[in-house]
């Protein structure tokens, strides 16, 4: 295993975080800042166009990119010795550092926990990959969008701390 | 009152509190 704490490991680490973190946010915000918005001002029939063929690509490579950032993230903490320190939020040792890489951990936790078990299942039954009632179906729309919703909030501060933590 | 996760604006406008929060709590941990 001591090639994976070559610097240059560590650094391809990172780029591969980066890169699957892009992909993961980068559609998050395309869901939020295009697609839902958007949605309304497309006429009915032209709407399977975004509901049968775009959202579930989209959604592909969104939910694997959620795992992918998390797992190339979580290697990276344990190749740069504070897995467990900053998962503690820093309290194990009285760091801040910890503290504050320790925040974008948890808020990219909890947001990949989301995409895999809450955005998912429901956007299946939304888009009737899952055959739901169409009662079902509007609510597990709803609740998709929510989360989503919520997901964009907490990447603000989470963005934030995954930058920071060099202030600290 | 309404749910601030309905518009986008509300939760871009919860994610800057939340934001600010999180540098504060960072700011003052562990003084003293």
């Amino acid at each position: 295993m001591n090639f994976l704490m070559d610097p240059y490991a560590v650094f391809f680490v990172r780029w591969l975080h980066v890169l699957s973190g892009i992909m993961w946010i980068g559609l998050l915000w395309y869901f939020n800042f295009v697609q839902i918005p958007s949605m309304p001002k497309i006429p009915a029939e032209q709407k399977p166009a975004i509901s049968k063929v775009i959202a579930p690509a989209a959604l592909f490579w969104f939910r694997w990119a959620a795992l992918s950032t998390i797992i190339w993230g979580l290697i990276q903490a344990w190749q740069l010795g504070y897995v467990h320190d900053a998962l503690a939020l820093g309290f194990l040792d009285h760091s801040k550092r910890d503290m504050s890489i320790g925040f974008g951990m948890w808020l990219g936790l909890i947001m990949a926990f989301n995409v895999w078990f809450i955005i998912w299942p429901n956007q299946k039954k939304a888009l009737g990959i899952t055959p739901v009632s169409p009662e079902e179906t509007a609510k597990a729309g709803r609740m998709a969008m929510l989360t989503s919703r919520f997901n964009t909030m907490l990447s603000v501060p989470m963005s934030y701390s995954m930058v920071a933590v060099h202030l600290n | 009152m309404k749910n601030p996760l309905e518009k986008l604006e509300g939760a871009l406008t919860l994610g800057v509190i939340l934001t600010v929060v999180m540098v504060l709590i960072i700011k003052y941990a562990f003084a003293g």
